[in-house]
């Protein structure tokens, strides 16, 4: 971990784009953001808020129009592995085994050999895939396939873990086994996690601040402090106060869904 | 076995081709029987002038279909990767797209003369155009996560287009490589019966004139057998490479 105070700053940040068909669109709106290193912050929102956007900006795959992005290594302007991403729909190299798929991150880092066959078989085991290392992506289930994205991020050691709605793809069962498994390694790595969701239970459980976004064009409506994942209680979903906190976020949450759906999302 | 029985139906195309020609129907001369013409089939192998002429026109078919592929695919990668080369090639080759090639033989003719330019170059322009949709529509339907992934893993943008384009386009580029290969075996044959001294193409061309049917339907049998043969196995060579497709 660098020594730095920042997580990452977003200063004054506002992105449009104009449709093939359509006039040019607000999609986010000066949106100004301070994230603490080692803080699980979720962005949450209904969809086409915006959300993934920022994520995107964040991990420099689009040109920041307007604003400032910065994590401790300086302004965002490329991607790079400081920033490690796992998208909805795991992105693995299909022609890769899942060995090979998290060995690419590591030999562009220059290891060889051994060295990057010993660490990509630890990460496949940190995600409970051993076993399967010589498995393509397309012989594996969704949730599998998801761990195997995750070991290929985490291989890289990034600063900061970039989440597209990484659970949105898998049934409702892996999808509360990978979230507690997330919560145990990132407890245990200590990284930056952005993570857009749009289910409020599950920004309520996974992290320490939730951004409640509005509807287009994308503002941060609200800051909330969950901190539930700070808890060791394995019932926490059950508590009277998680359920509130759940019921308070949705509430906020509602309007803008409801605004969304005006807009014909 | 299962494979014989896949092609049970061909064995039924030759046996019904065997009794329509023996039943006398038509003439022996329209439809030679099969087993006369597997004979002549034998015979004509055995002289050493099958072999001669499928060289000379397998010989110049790869060339032509070699260079297709390979200027063919640096077209069809330039126009995806370059918006400049895009717009510059793409009216070119959308005019051109429903041009019969064949049509161009004749002009090939002047162009080239008789030797083995004039055929090369038609086998080439047969097989560029299906070489420069394939490699073009193959990077350009990359899932643009996919560069993004390889970019926050560390690869530089030349890294993405060899590391990953051109990987993830693999399926497409196959089947533009399977598809240049029927238009090479067409435009050898038929480029042949129009221009050509020797070759399979001209063998039959020649064959017809002479009305030496058996020896004709012989060297067409040949052909299909190439054909189909070049076929099965780039089907067995892609397979092995798309081994990670579901």
């Amino acid at each position: 971990m660098t020594g730095s105070s920042i997580g990452i700053e977003i200063e004054g940040v506002t992105h449009g784009y104009t449709p093939r068909s359509g006039k040019p669109t607000v999609a986010l709106d000066n949106i100004s953001l301070s994230i603490r290193p080692n803080e699980f912050h979720a962005l949450l929102g209904p969809s086409g808020c915006g959300k993934s956007t920022l994520l995107f900006l964040i991990g420099g795959f689009q040109k920041i129009q307007q604003g400032r992005i910065r994590t401790a290594r300086g302004d965002v302007t490329a991607p790079g592995p400081d920033r490690g991403i796992v998208f909805q729909n795991f992105a693995l190299f299909p022609w890769k085994t899942v060995i090979e798929n998290v060995r690419y991150g590591l030999e562009k880092k220059g290891l060889k050999g051994s060295e990057a066959e010993a660490r990509a078989k630890h990460y496949i085991d940190l995600v409970h895939l051993t076993g399967f290392e010589r498995s393509y992506p397309a012989q594996l289930s969704g949730g599998m396939q998801q761990r195997a994205a995750i070991a290929r991020t985490l291989a890289i050691d990034p600063d900061i873990l970039l989440m597209d709605e990484p659970f949105g793809a898998l049934d409702a069962q892996t999808r509360r086994i990978m979230q507690e498994e997330l919560l145990a390694i990132w407890r245990r790595t200590s990284k930056t996690v952005v993570f857009v969701t749009h289910d409020v239970a599950e920004a309520v459980f996974l992290a320490d601040t939730i951004s409640v976004m509005s509807a287009r064009p994308g503002r941060i409506k609200r800051l909330v402090q969950a901190e539930f994942n700070r808890s060791d209680d394995p019932h926490i979903h059950k508590s009277p106060a998680f359920a509130d906190m759940v019921e308070q976020v949705w509430d906020m949450v509602r309007d803008e869904v409801d605004q969304a759906r005006m807009q014909g999302h | 076995m299962a494979t014989l029985l896949r092609y049970t139906p061909l064995l039924i195309v030759a046996l019904l081709w065997e009794l329509i020609s023996r039943s006398g129907l038509v003439s022996q001369q329209m439809l030679p029987a099969f087993s006369d013409v597997l004979r002549t089939l034998v015979e004509l192998a055995q002289s050493g002038d099958l072999l001669s002429n499928a060289v000379a026109s397998l010989g110049r078919a790869l060339l032509g279909f070699g260079l297709a592929v390979v200027l063919g695919g640096a077209l069809g990668a330039a126009m995806a990767l370059i918006p400049f080369v895009y717009r510059g090639i793409d009216p070119i080759v959308q005019i051109f797209y429903p041009l019969p090639k064949s049509a161009l033989i004749p002009l090939v003719l002047v162009w080239f003369g008789l030797g083995d330019k004039s055929k090369m170059f038609l086998v080439f322009l047969g097989c560029l155009q299906p070489m420069i949709l394939a490699t073009f529509n193959g990077l350009r339907g990359v899932d643009t996560i996919l560069g993004w992934s390889a970019r926050s893993l560390g690869a530089s943008r030349l890294e993405v287009v060899r590391e990953v384009l051109f990987p993830a386009a693999l399926p497409q580029l196959m089947t533009g490589l399977r598809t240049a290969l029927a238009f090479m075996f067409l435009l050898m044959v038929s480029s042949e019966l129009v221009i050509a001294t020797n070759g399979l193409g001209y063998l039959i061309g020649s064959f017809g004139d002479q009305g030496s049917y058996r020896e004709m339907f012989a060297t067409i049998l040949v052909v299909t057998g190439l054909g189909f043969a070049a076929d099965r196995a780039f089907l067995a060579w892609s397979g092995h490479l798309l081994r990670w497709r579901p």
